[in-house]
């Protein structure tokens, strides 16, 4: 994906506009394009928090959240993922300064805070699947396997995506192109979070109200 | 296990002759295509300069011939319906029995909103919005290829279903009850969801790929008060994709999972809310409205300035309605089902609502009514388009704002009144303005006029063919008869309903004189070559360039200084005549590479569908494993970028001196 930019030879007006300058760098233009990607991402959230919050009660008989939801389990969760935001930062950190030793070990704790997340995620689904509580039981736990469910599909889409990262890094080298799209997966897992807490906050921390 | 999962034999409807012969004719229309294009040895030719280019214009030419090859099909079904209303009254059954035609009226309803009307308003902006904005290409060229061949995936898996299975019975909306599995166990509803969940992808790319183009990567000074109006309506329109297209993925995704894994966000029983889901559609469905329509109200402003020789009148009040219009699309959904029971009070909030979208719409009818008034008009086929879409889309807006009464959406809901109504603001809203924007440019895509005299009798079916096909439906409507109706007892709607048949073939005559046009123009191209690049005298940058431009746009990137930014370079040169040209010096433009990444992921997406509306596991993973082998391919790719030598640039100039002039 590339801008063509050529600017013509115009004397620069001092006091134009900033929307009069002209095409923004590449980098810039690429990573607002993915700002916008990740908006979008966003709205299809909340399409499916607004459907979890209209189908919040309609457990049909079967369990309700406050009598599945483990704290524990999701605190833990929430602090790998945080964590591995950080590390995430350490990482793009490391890149633009074209370490690579530490991009690399930045990148393999993020790698693994991601997936130690994934499996307490899939532990916890199983846990409730076979205590009955599966989404096919009642349109609240339809409602939550998907809008947490997504979440973590998510999460296994930035992992595989970190993982050619790191095959990108080593077989292209820190080139801008490489950069840029470092510095994507990046917005990308630090959005995962934001969406991360609201789900902690509207799901698991809402569900185990009274 | 079965290896194939629901795919047998059995599944092609043999013993159905209008939908074997449909298909023959089809399939033997595609073996001849891509036969001719073989023998004539045009196979190398199309795969390097179209199918694997990242072009703006040559993706914006493909996704046109997409939208009109599908509007032949979508209108095919539409002869149908009216033929078998004509026809089906009293104790007659027509020659349709009930479970094809269900599906005739939502094929024709999907096919004419996702694969018509989008991908002729996208193929616009693909064309148009870079050359106006001054600048060499979109802001993501590959992704812009992976957009359009998602859209072209969705098409294809939509035409394989008249084939191989068959289309949703449940409407083109597919609300549940009646489109989970329950009610619809057959693959229909699956090919509907699949389709448009791979085109939507597309489109949602698309939306992402020129808010920034538009936001981020415009000329030299082309400011956003300076930015041609269809550019701002590009901008709103991309901007509404992006706010209201993902809400479509996930509320087919949640039906997805009911059917598939039987969850229950919209079943009947386990708690599931089917209500839900047509808030949620309408949510995207009322945006989508104006997705279509605002970049159609872009080509008007465009073509009414360029025709009367004026700037366009009020043109940051026009910029304003267009984007009160994007913002309030969103907030009306509701009025789409104002008897499914919400209270009194919402039904006044969103009746209102929709009222007060009438009055940016109105400002803008004013606002090209002024730009005429007192201009020298030139009456070309575009400003027929024009002039039409003015005069039939104040009528049907009108009955909008009768509908949007909840008391009388009451009486007429689901009726043909509401038919009547929703093809009186489509058709002269996109259809009539995506015309005008196809003839107006036409010449700047291929280098040659389109024949007038072909066009305006092609407008003068239409219009005419419209009133008659959709007048009798507003009346029927009001008699009572409602939507969707295979075969009805009350003889009286008969004649108007035969009125209507009438009115279509009309249509139908102004589509052969659509492809009259076509033929003759390509024949007699030599005498309707523009060789200036500016056949309209038009107002923007797109006409200050060859005509068909070359890869590049434009050797230099223009530097804009006001609004009508080509007009007011036209006037500079008239006054500097006689004065000496400074010499030029080219340097050599880095351009995107072309890369066959969007045609093979399409195909993988194809596959891929296919397999999950069929269950065939294996085949679905293996399509899915294909489309990331190939963006694995794309991600790794060493050459990004060829680079066009600065020699090749100034010879192109010299052999067009449109260009060089300014």
């Amino acid at each position: 994906m590339s801008v063509a930019v050529a600017v013509y030879d115009v004397k620069e007006d001092a006091f134009a506009p900033a929307s009069e300058a002209g095409p923004a760098p590449k980098r810039i233009v690429v990573a607002f394009g993915f700002w916008v990607f990740l908006l979008s991402d966003i709205v299809m959230f909340s399409a499916l928090f607004a459907a979890y919050a209209v189908l919040v009660r309609a457990t049909a008989g079967g369990p309700t959240g406050g009598e599945l939801f483990n704290q524990v389990n999701v605190a833990v969760q929430t602090g790998c993922l945080l964590i591995s935001s950080y590390t995430c930062g350490l990482m793009l950190l490391a890149a633009s300064e074209r370490r690579r030793t530490n991009t690399y070990l930045f990148a393999l704790v993020t790698f693994v805070l991601g997936a130690a997340f994934l499996y307490l995620e899939v532990h916890e689904f199983a846990g409730m699947i076979a205590r009955g509580a599966a989404p096919q039981r009642s349109a609240f736990l339809s409602a939550f396997f998907t809008l947490v469910g997504c979440h973590g599909l998510h999460v296994t889409a930035g992992l595989i995506w970190l993982a050619v990262m790191m095959a990108q890094v080593e077989f292209k080298g820190f080139r801008p192109s490489v950069g840029r799209r470092l510095l994507c997966f990046a917005l990308f897992w630090h959005a995962l979070d934001i969406i991360w807490v609201w789900l902690f906050t509207a799901v698991y921390l809402m569900g185990i109200r009274p | 296990m079965n290896l194939l999962g629901k795919l047998s034999w059995s599944v092609i409807p043999f013993d159905q002759p209008i939908v074997m012969g449909a298909s023959g004719v089809v399939i033997l229309s595609i073996v001849f295509v891509l036969g001719w294009v073989t023998l004539k040895g045009y196979v190398p030719y199309l795969w390097n300069e179209w199918l694997t280019s990242v072009d703006h214009k040559r993706i914006g030419v493909m996704y046109i011939v997409l939208g009109l090859v599908m509007l032949l099909r979508g209108f095919a079904d539409a002869i149908m319906m009216r033929a078998q209303q004509a026809v089906a009254a009293g104790g007659a059954q027509g020659y349709l029995p009930p479970e094809h035609f269900d599906q005739i009226f939502s094929a024709h309803g999907t096919i004419m909103i996702f694969f018509v009307a989008m991908p002729l308003v996208i193929g616009l902006m693909n064309f148009a919005v870079p050359l106006q904005l001054g600048i060499r290409d979109v802001a993501f060229p590959t992704l812009n290829s992976v957009s359009l061949w998602l859209t072209a995936s969705g098409i294809l898996l939509t035409n394989i279903s008249l084939v191989v299975g068959e289309f949703a019975r449940t409407g083109w909306v597919a609300y549940p009850p009646l489109s989970e599995l329950r009610f619809s166990p057959g693959v229909g509803v699956d090919y509907y969801l699949w389709s448009l969940q791979i085109s939507g992808v597309g489109t949602l790319l698309t939306g992402i790929n020129f808010v920034t183009t538009i936001l981020k990567t415009r000329a030299p000074g082309m400011g956003y008060t300076r930015m041609p109006v269809f550019c701002w309506t590009a901008l709103a329109s991309n901007l509404m994709i992006v706010a209201v297209f993902p809400i479509l993925t996930a509320t087919f995704a949640m039906l997805l999972l009911d059917r598939y894994l039987g969850f229950h966000f919209f079943s009947v029983d386990a708690g599931g809310n089917a209500m839900m889901y047509v808030n949620l559609f309408w949510m995207w469905g009322h945006p989508e409205v104006y997705i279509l329509v605002l970049p159609a109200f872009g080509v008007f402003s465009e073509v009414s300035a360029t025709f009367s020789g004026k700037p366009l009148f009020g043109y940051r009040s026009m910029v304003a309605a267009t984007m009160v219009i994007c913002i309030l699309s969103m907030m009306v959904w509701l009025h789409h089902f104002f008897t499914m029971g919400a209270s009194a009070s919402v039904n006044a909030v969103f009746g209102v609502a929709s009222m007060i979208i009438g009055v940016p719409t109105g400002v803008k009818i004013y606002n090209w009514l002024f730009t005429m008034y007192g201009g020298r008009v030139r009456f070309s086929v575009p400003v027929l388009w024009t002039i039409g879409f003015m005069v039939t889309f104040v009528l049907g807006g009108l009955t909008g704002v009768l509908l949007a009464v909840p008391p009388v959406d009451w009486q007429v809901h689901n009726s043909l009144f509401l038919v009547a109504h929703f093809h009186h603001v489509i058709i002269p809203g996109v259809v009539f303005g995506v015309f005008a924007g196809y003839i107006y440019w036409f010449p700047k895509a291929f280098g040659f006029k389109l024949d007038e005299g072909w066009g305006k009798a092609a407008f003068w079916c239409w219009f005419i063919g419209f009133h008659i096909a959709f007048m009798p439906l507003y009346v029927v409507g009001l008699m009572g008869m409602t939507r969707r109706l295979q075969h009805y007892d009350v003889v009286s709607w008969q004649p108007w309903l035969v009125v209507a048949a009438a009115g279509a073939v009309i249509i139908f005559v102004g589509v052969v004189c659509q492809i009259m046009q076509f033929v003759v123009s390509i024949r007699g191209r030599e005498e309707l070559r523009d060789v200036t690049g500016d056949p309209w005298n038009g107002r923007t940058l797109e006409w200050s360039t060859a005509s068909p431009p070359p890869a590049w746009n434009f050797a230099f990137l223009p530097h804009v200084t006001d609004r009508d930014a080509y007009w007011v370079q036209k006037k500079l040169v008239c006054a500097k005549q006689g004065q000496p040209t400074e010499a030029r010096k080219y340097e050599p433009i880095e351009m995107p590479k072309n890369t066959p990444t969007g045609f093979v992921n399409a195909f993988f997406a194809v596959v891929t569908g296919f397999a999950l509306i069929w269950h065939i596991w294996w085949m679905a993973a293996l399509g899915a494993f294909g489309a990331f082998v190939t963006f694995l391919v794309f991600a790794f790719r060493e050459k990004e970028e060829v680079e066009i030598p600065a020699e090749t640039i100034a010879r192109f100039d010299r052999a067009h001196p449109a260009e060089v002039a300014l």
